[in-house]
């Protein structure tokens, strides 16, 4: 987010470099734990985790995508698997009313469009703190999802269209792994080597500064939110059809998932930096270690507490080196002002 | 070198400065206009099914919405430095199944001792989060949603397969659950009581002031001399503390927990706050208006329910009671940029 | 009395320093941090009740000696000396606690606090059981204002105070904590003259009080108009320290260089070119009312007035920032849509910004990005943006501008300000625009990049580029503009050509009142 709360502080200098570093240490934990697993089980690389670890991840991968550009443009935004959830229920809503699938897939997608232009329009046209925002629309859209389908559950749907959530593509990658991949190209060409891309990282250094450079700064954030709403519509439809099912809770939790995958994967959440290539990294590394401490029985729940410990971890380590030398001119400090002869003002 | 002396100085109020005494006004009687909404609401429903003014609902009423007040005033301290807790639900679940789990060893432990567990372990979570933001610099939204994560994920663990049952629980403890003073549930009277203590310190004392300035600008209160580090430390702290207060309230009142207490609280308590006025950036904002915020919210939850309008509108009205009291804040607010605006006039001639 | 060039420190019979003849003393200090020397052997010598000037260009240490007085940093070397005694200023609470308070260029309020509060943020006075004492504080403000000859409501909320109010809540700050030395860096850059006029009365009730005053400006005729004695500081070191009567502004400006400037000269009388920009009857209610005139191709126009007239606001409402409410703009007798900065960069329209930091630059960014940052569409190659290109593009104009720097790849904020304002010209200038609108081309810029930059703008206006430039600074407007269009309070009040125009004409349209020359 662009503003510092109260004691945090924004790493700068050399981004690139930083940025690198941390790719490369990305890459070199991900070969640690495909290591580790392979060791600790040999099933680890077999065709069949790999779908399964693939289908796992699918919708935080997808949903991690728009998000990354959001947080790069220094905002944020909370409300990503509410909408998977409400379009999931609107999703299995149309189509137990006998509107096709094809016409559900279009209605959920429209409604996510919506969704993320009322998110647009609030933060990008009013100007109002994303975060806030974000929350409310989380709120806003699981109520609609439980109004729309209330305690029931939609199963059922096609099996044409449910075999992405048991038949992998290419022998061993899982449907949704896929999307993640091709959407991830997409992002990665638009972000890195487009006018509009390059822009956002401008957007979230200095935005007043992009501003009278000719970027136009609302209706670009305007866009990354319509563009968040649809993708995570997206990945609700892709949830509702891989789990054969429709229910309010669909995505319950996850935003935070994807929060802490986007982090992980080196973008700042001050905006300004990150990468698309960073991201998929981390959601290998994701992949794999939630493969991996299934096989060697680790509960999700523990789970939880890793993807917490993750988090914190991306962003300590961009701070620890300034945090070190605080600590340092903080001892220097106390050192000095300890009652010693001669120091101290006069008068 | 030339000089030019302009003669007599002619003052131009700027039209900005009218803006900004409006949005002052509008912030200060913003308590006022939430407690109205609250007796319009009472009202309202009352009339839809007339036993929602009987004595035992409102008792009920008040006594259910005393936690989230009570986590309100902590999330009130934290968000008017400029940061966030979301953690609270998870501390509130934590130690609410731990002091269940000391009553599971020995189910005649006394309550002053429940209560400084509670509050103790609450605190402890705070502190741990204090120190990660304040030493580490790590921006709390990002700290307490991985609190929320780990916390959580313990809470989990630890109680997989335990159950806490009504049994182990105490008849004193309760008996706070229901028991009323002069017709005001005892829960209620404690929270309230935090409350005014809370809102005193931060209108009255240096500290508490002090909060404000940094959550106002946060350079210039380092730059004035505040020690920011250890005020935002001492802040989490007593959010958390309050959340652990929160859990013991949480067994007296449920009578049996699992590893679900709290879940989702965070979000309610953030809505109940921000809809109070304080400022998601902080600096502005009180502790009462958060506190009558989080009643207006439950109120509606029971509104809802009796007025036979289906509970699940509940989450979709919060969530759109939290964009409408931004919205509304930003337009009254003219010129909402964080800096203070510079503009014409000389105050020489008022 | 002599110049004083430091030579000696000062010393008293028996050889040990003796700094009680003056009220603050700095002796020989030098602070480095790594491998900069940021001041390698200042000295400041402030007597009570003096107004001092310090001068120097950007870059000679002021800054850095500002610091070590707030406490912000010691000196690596040499002492600093409060009324005779050594002091130690290890932290801005122990300066603040000797009697030395800072106010800043920009003022750092807490806009959600009233101003009582705010004059008392982190030292409030307690009454019993350790609550604020609100009576007492309020009596100190009203009081401190009065000697100040300000009337502020202590009770209203800084949020949307001028900026020569909040200065005037920072004077107070420091008064209330019994300052001695104030020190003010680059006060009046935003003030109107009126404002300015307001500051100087406060400074003299300050030195009549008998505290000590350094006034660190660029404007010089500020200087000569309010202090006693001027200390010149250059490239880290004080190289003279003479009362002001003594100077004259040409000694001053050579010893701050170091040499001669070269007084550049216009080649004024152009204005033959097509008519490139019109505006016509422009208003935005509040800021400026019925505004009209052109800029020719090759031409030169200077939009003069004191700082608040109005100007800015024309500028960023021709360019797209801002909104309009009446009137028109046109580019080549093409109309230009309004509110939109890509409209009228599109139609060849370049604005430089007052506000170098907040809006020129991304200052986290490297000096490449800045560069490119309005030309991104130009160093593509098959619609992907290619590096090559883009690295290509940024060397190209640096070296056309001449900015010295370490890598490209660094961020912006490492240059100083005077190459700084190069890249934001870069970055424009490399769209080739047919307008350039430079709003105060030469503000916080060291004297020497200050000539390079009018170079340039000139040789802009040669090549045939229609250029308004906005400028406070009135030599500089003489300089530059073909034509000077002078605005007072938002209305246009009369056009100079330059052959006619003098300082006192123009000041005297610009503040309305005739002007009294003072030497």
């Amino acid at each position: 987010m662009s503003s510092n709360a109260g004691t945090a502080a924004r790493p700068s200098r050399s981004m690139v470099r930083s940025l690198r570093r941390w790719e490369s240490a990305l890459v070199l934990i991900l070969i640690a734990v495909i290591a580790f697993a392979t060791i600790e089980s040999p099933d680890f690389l077999t065709t069949t985790t790999i779908f399964f670890g693939g289908l796992d991840i699918g919708q935080i991968a997808i949903m991690a995508l728009p998000l990354t550009l959001i947080v790069i443009t220094g905002e944020i935004d909370l409300s990503v698997a509410a909408m998977l959830g409400l379009s999931a229920c609107v999703f299995g809503y149309a189509f137990e009313h006998g509107t096709g699938a094809a016409l559900a897939i279009v209605i959920a997608l429209l409604v996510g469009a919506l969704g993320g232009s009322l998110n647009g329009f609030l933060i990008a046209r009013l100007g109002l703190p994303s975060i806030a925002v974000t929350i409310g629309t989380l709120t806003m859209f699981r109520g609609i999802a439980e109004v729309v389908l209330g305690n029931s559950e939609v199963t059922n749907y096609p099996t044409g269209l449910t075999v992405i959530g048991s038949k992998p593509i290419f022998a061993h990658l899982a449907y949704p792994f896929l999307f993640f991949l091709i959407l991830a190209a997409i992002y990665a060409v638009v972000l890195h080597k487009t006018p509009v891309g390059r822009s956002l990282y401008a957007i979230g250094l200095n935005k007043e500064a992009a501003f009278f450079s000719g970027i136009r700064v609302n209706r670009t954030k305007f866009i990354l939110y319509l563009l968040s709403g649809v993708v995570c519509a997206f990945a609700g439809i892709v949830y509702a059809l891989q789990n054969d099912s429709s229910i309010y809770t669909a995505g319950q939790g996850l935003e935070l998932n994807v929060v802490a995958v986007v982090l992980f994967g080196g973008v700042s959440i001050f905006g300004g930096r990150g990468s698309v290539l960073g991201v998929v990294l981390s959601v290998l590394i994701v992949a794999a270690s939630q493969v991996a401490f299934t096989l060697i029985n680790i509960s999700s729940e523990e789970q939880q507490i890793i993807f917490g410990v993750l988090l914190l971890f991306s962003v300590l380590v961009p701070n620890s080196a300034a945090g070190y030398r605080r600590l340092q001119a903080w001892i220097n400090q106390v050192r000095r002002s300890a009652p010693a002869a001669g120091a101290g003002p006069s008068g | 070198m030339s000089v030019t002396k302009a003669p007599q100085v002619v003052a131009h109020p700027a039209p900005a400065a009218r803006q900004h005494r409006v949005a002052e006004t509008v912030s200060r009687f913003r308590p006022a206009v939430i407690a109205l909404l609250i007796l319009v609401i009472f009202g309202g429903t009352t009339i839809k099914n007339s036993s929602f003014d009987g004595l035992s609902n409102i008792q009920a009423m008040l006594s259910i919405s005393a936690i989230y007040l009570l986590l309100s005033v902590g999330e009130t301290m934290v968000i008017v430095t400029r940061n966030v807790d979301l953690s609270v639900g998870s501390t509130l679940g934590i130690s609410a199944f731990a002091v269940g789990e000391i009553y599971n060893h020995d189910p005649h432990m006394t309550m002053v001792v429940i209560f400084l567990a509670g509050i103790g372990i609450g605190a402890v979570c705070g502190a741990i989060i204090g120190l990660i933001t304040t030493v580490a610099r790590v921006p709390s939204l990002v700290v307490t949603l991985a609190a929320l994560y780990i916390i959580r994920g313990l809470d989990n663990i630890v109680g997989s397969g335990v159950q806490i049952e009504p049994s182990v629980i105490p008849h004193t403890l309760v008996s706070l659950g229901y028991s009323t003073v002069v017709g005001i549930p005892w829960l209620f009277v404690l929270v309230v009581v935090v409350a005014l203590a809370a809102a005193f310190w931060m209108r009255s004392f240096p500290a508490g002031r002090e909060l404000y300035a940094i959550g106002s600008d946060p350079e210039a209160a380092v730059l004035a001399g505040i020690p920011v580090a250890r005020r935002v430390f001492t802040v989490f702290v007593i959010s958390g503390a309050l959340a652990g207060l929160g859990g013991v309230l949480f067994l007296a009142q449920q009578a049996t927990v699992d590893s679900t207490a709290g879940t989702g609280y965070e979000l309610v308590i953030v809505t109940a706050v921000v809809v109070g006025g304080v400022a998601i950036f902080g600096g502005s904002g009180s502790v009462i208006g958060a506190v009558l915020g989080a009643l207006l919210l439950q109120v509606i939850n029971q509104a809802l329910v009796a007025a036979q309008i289906s509970a699940f509108w509940d989450s979709a009205i919060a969530g759109a009671m939290l964009l409408a009291a931004i919205s509304f804040d930003r337009l009254i607010s003219f010129r909402a940029s964080r800096a203070l605006v510079a503009t014409e006039g000389v105050s020489y001639v008022e | 009395m002599q110049p004083d060039r430091f030579e000696t420190p000062i010393l008293a019979d028996d050889g040990a320093p003796d700094a009680s003849g003056y009220l603050f003393a700095v002796e020989h200090v030098g602070k480095s941090f790594g491998a900069v020397k940021a001041v390698i052997d200042a000295s400041l010598r402030l007597k009570a009740g003096e107004a001092h000037a310090l001068v120097g260009e950007n870059g000679a240490g002021k800054s850095t000696l500002v610091k070590m007085l707030a406490g912000v940093h010691e000196p690596d070397t040499g002492q600093l000396y409060m009324e005779g005694e050594a002091v130690q200023l290890s932290s801005p609470a122990i300066a603040r606690d000797a009697g030395i308070a800072v106010i800043y260029q920009e003022p750092t309020l807490f806009p959600d606090l009233d101003v009582t509060e705010n004059v008392f943020m982190g030292r409030m006075p307690k009454r019993s059981g350790g609550r604020v004492d609100r009576p007492l504080m309020l009596d100190q403000v009203n009081a401190v204002m009065g000697r100040l000859g300000v009337r502020l409501d202590p009770n209203r909320l800084t949020r949307g105070l001028s900026i020569a109010d909040q200065q005037i809540i920072e004077i107070a700050k420091a008064l209330t904590l019994d300052a001695k030395v104030i020190v003010m860096d680059e006060p009046t850059a935003a003030l109107s003259s009126a404002e300015v006029a307001r500051l100087f009365t406060v400074i003299e009730t300050l030195r009549a009080e008998g505290a000590a005053v350094v006034f660190i400006s660029h404007r010089l005729d500020e200087v000569f108009a309010t202090c006693q004695q001027v200390t010149v500081m250059r490239d880290g070191r004080s190289v003279l320290s003479s009362p002001a009567n003594e100077l004259t502004s040409d000694q001053l400006v050579r010893t701050m260089v170091g040499r001669d400037i070269e007084k550049r000269q216009g080649a004024h009388g152009a204005g033959s070119g097509d008519v490139v920009l019109k505006v016509d009857r422009l208003t935005r209610e509040g800021k400026f009312v019925d505004i009209s005139f052109e800029v020719r191709a090759g031409e030169i126009v200077g939009l003069a007035g004191l700082v608040g007239a109005g100007r800015t606001e024309i500028a960023q409402a021709i360019f797209g920032i801002d909104r309009y409410d009446a009137g028109s703009v046109s580019m080549s007798a093409a109309p230009l849509k309004k509110g939109s900065p890509t409209a009228a960069m599109a139609a060849g329209i370049g604005l430089v910004p007052e506000d170098r930091r907040q809006h020129g630059l991304v200052m986290d960014e490297s000096i490449e990005r800045n560069i490119v940052l309005a030309s991104l569409k130009r160093v593509r190659r098959r619609g992907l943006i290619a590096n090559a290109l883009s690295r290509d593009f940024a060397t190209r104009w640096s070296q056309r501008l001449q900015i010295k720097f370490n890598r490209l790849s660094d961020p912006v904020s490492t240059l100083s300000g005077g190459n700084q304002q190069k890249v934001v010209l870069a970055k424009w200038l490399s769209r080739q625009p047919a307008l350039l609108i430079v709003d105060e081309p030469t503000r916080g810029i060291d004297v020497g990049t200050k000539s390079e930059v009018h170079g340039l703008i000139q040789k802009l206006a040669e090549d045939g580029v229609a250029v308004l430039v906005i400028s406070s600074e009135l030599p500089e407007v003489l300089l530059l503009a073909d034509r000077i269009l002078v605005i007072r309070e938002g209305r246009f009040v009369h056009e100079f050509a330059n052959a006619e125009a003098t300082e006192e004409a123009v000041i005297a349209a610009a503040a309305g009142v005739i002007a009294e020359v003072a030497i």
